[in-house]
């Protein structure tokens, strides 16, 4: 094959990568647009192969890596729970990033193959590039393995601060651009692990220090960074399909962040400087008794059984409590009845852009049940009942009224506008943001305490009786 | 006397520059054929290979900023997982690596970034294609 027809099919191939998202405008084409995506990776791999032509023992260590890789991809593709969905995303992140270090090492090894130059004798830009590449590469992967871990519950979601941490970064920072110029200038392989290793810490300490709730910026934020590198070399290999996904992927991951940063009202910078998400924030105790008003299962599901029309509401803790099974056989029995039912949705509830969404589709909840906030707000005043499940700081009426809470300005659901809120809660403790939801001590709401997929069920067996 | 030395020298000087200047104009032709080989040059392919790609590096960012937009927040998830799965295009090093190189080394590391890399393809678009499934609309 030519290397002119290997560049058409991979243009081709990127041209495909971009049908794949723009798919995703809307659930009905969104399955054929992965369909695109799969294509124009499977051109991508036969162009690759019928432009190396490697020999057949080689050729056969391709099939066996990629069986290897490709079986255990399908598996936990399978298997994977969709409330672990933001863990797996942040794994996968991991993987592109050490993959695009471990392609970066090869590159410096055997120069030859890639068309960079000669060992001992590498194209200076190569170099800039694949340095650019490893780095980004490097630290998408200790990120992201962090974010896994937070993610995951094995590490603590609260923010880890270590003394002076912005001035290691910021070393760490500078001696990177050091050794850069200095892999330039000698070529020498040490340098190139240095890099590779001063990348890994900064990964580590950039994502140790963000709290559990900013997880949805980190993890668009690290969806972006893969993107970078992958685009990084993609110049050192001169390859079209490769720098036209990272261009994708890179601008794909930082509207994500974006979003999320603009859903919690905050700055980028202000979260990726870390210390938010912890219990450190006070709970304001002016003194003043207030009282919260509790309610049964049963007084739940007369409320709902008599209303008009109720929203739901769902944040992280129906994804903990499993509850969207529950939650969607109660919307089913209200439907029933006449009740009108629909979904509201914060866009950072859960851990990852559009992660209530996943779990509700996947209780086969219709998505033309299901809102955005701008479109829904202003109908929680001619609702009857709000049920909150799981959701905390994002219905916290203080962001909107109170201007010396910390979380003022952050647009939240107007919940407290509806005539009744039913409130589902294990305690009456505060949300990650630590900060006392005064929607509690409000006449019109009733908190319902317990596990959010127990009480679901409870109210569904109170429907009959 | 000297005053006059230098106003005959600074003549000698412009008769200079006037004999250069009227060389230049019989050389003009010549002097528009260079600037025509620079252009066809142009147009050629002597520009580094490096600015074409950085082209379309910058325009495929356009791209990607206004189809990302385009993305219902319904479907972010998804989309994330499928950016997951296309940026593993960055197989085809891993392939180059352990396809032909040379060095032994480099061939591992390949093979590692394959392994690693194939479980991102397979698993990141079926992983989508799973969560795209379960997107129903309202039965009528």
């Amino acid at each position: 094959m030519t290397v002119d027809l290997a560049s058409f099919l991979y243009l081709v191939s990127g041209i495909l990568f971009i049908l794949a998202l723009r798919g995703l405008s809307h659930p009905t084409t969104s399955r054929q647009g992965n369909l695109y995506g799969m294509i124009g990776m499977g051109i991508a791999l036969c162009t690759t192969l019928a432009l190396a032509l490697p020999s057949a023992g080689r050729f056969s260590l391709i099939v066996l890596g990629l069986a290897i890789g490709g079986g255990v991809g399908a598996y936990v593709a399978r298997r994977i729970a969709m409330t672990s969905m933001p863990q797996l995303v942040a794994a996968f992140h991991s993987l592109v990033g050490f993959a695009a270090v471990m392609v970066a090492a090869a590159a410096i090894y055997a120069p030859e193959s890639f068309g960079i130059g000669t060992a001992g004798d590498i194209h200076a830009q190569a170099l800039v590039e694949m340095s650019l590449g490893v780095a980004i590469g490097a630290i998408t992967f200790t990120g992201s393995v962090i974010a896994f871990l937070k993610l995951d519950g094995r590490m603590s979601g609260k923010p880890i601060m270590i003394g002076g941490r912005h001035l290691i970064n910021i070393a760490l920072g500078v001696a990177l651009v050091v050794l850069i110029v200095l892999l330039v200038a000698t070529e020498s392989k040490l340098v190139f692990w240095l890099i590779v290793i001063a990348s890994l810490v900064l990964g580590v300490l950039l994502i140790i220090p963000i709290g559990g709730a900013d997880m949805p910026v980190v993890v668009s934020m690290l969806n972006s960074y893969s993107g970078w590198a992958a685009a990084a070399l993609g110049f050192t290999l001169g390859n079209l399909a490769l720098i036209i996904t990272g261009a994708l992927v890179g601008s794909s991951g930082a509207i994500l962040s974006y979003i999320m940063c603009k859903g919690m009202n905050r700055s980028f910078i202000s979260v990726i400087l870390g210390g938010f998400g912890g219990e450190t924030a006070a709970v304001v105790n002016d003194g003043i008794e207030r009282t919260v008003k509790q309610g049964s299962a049963d007084d739940a599901a007369y409320l709902m059984m008599n209303a008009q029309k109720v929203i739901i509401v769902p944040g992280y803790g129906m994804a903990v409590a499993q509850a969207q099974h529950a939650l969607r056989e109660m919307a089913d029995k209200l439907k029933a009845n006449g009740v009108e039912v629909k979904y509201a949705i914060h866009p950072v509830a859960g851990r990852m852009p559009g992660h209530m969404n996943v779990l509700l589709a996947e209780a086969n909840v219709p998505y033309d049940e299901v809102f955005e906030l701008e479109d829904i707000n202003s109908e929680f005043a001619q609702a009857d009942v709000a049920y909150v499940i799981g959701a905390n700081d994002v219905t916290n009426p203080s962001a909107r009224d109170d201007k010396a809470s910390p979380i003022y300005g952050m647009p939240i659901l107007d919940v407290d506008k509806a005539r009744t809120c039913l409130f589902v809660k294990r305690s009456l403790g505060s949300g990650y943001a630590g900060i006392d939801n005064t929607l509690f001590y409000k006449d019109g709401t009733m908190m319902l305490l317990g596990d959010a997929k127990k009480m679901t069920e409870e109210i569904v067996k109170a429907f009959d009786h | 006397m000297e005053q006059l030395q230098k106003a005959l020298d600074q003549l000698d000087q412009a008769a200079a520059a006037v004999r250069l200047a009227v060389q230049d104009l019989a050389n003009a032709p010549a002097g528009a054929e260079a600037a025509g080989n620079a252009a066809h040059a142009l147009s050629g392919g002597a520009i580094d290979p490096f600015v074409f790609r950085f082209a379309i590096f910058v325009l495929a960012i356009f791209v990607g900023y206004y189809v990302v937009w385009s993305v219902t927040p319904a479907l972010h998830t998804p989309l994330m997982a499928v950016t997951n799965a296309i940026s593993s295009v960055i197989v085809v090093g891993a392939l180059l690596a352990v396809g032909i190189a040379a060095s032994g080394l480099a061939s591992g590391f390949g093979f590692v970034a394959l392994v690693l890399v194939s479980v991102n393809i397979f698993g990141g678009f079926l992983v989508t294609q799973r969560m795209l499934a379960m997107y129903k609309k309202k039965e009528k």
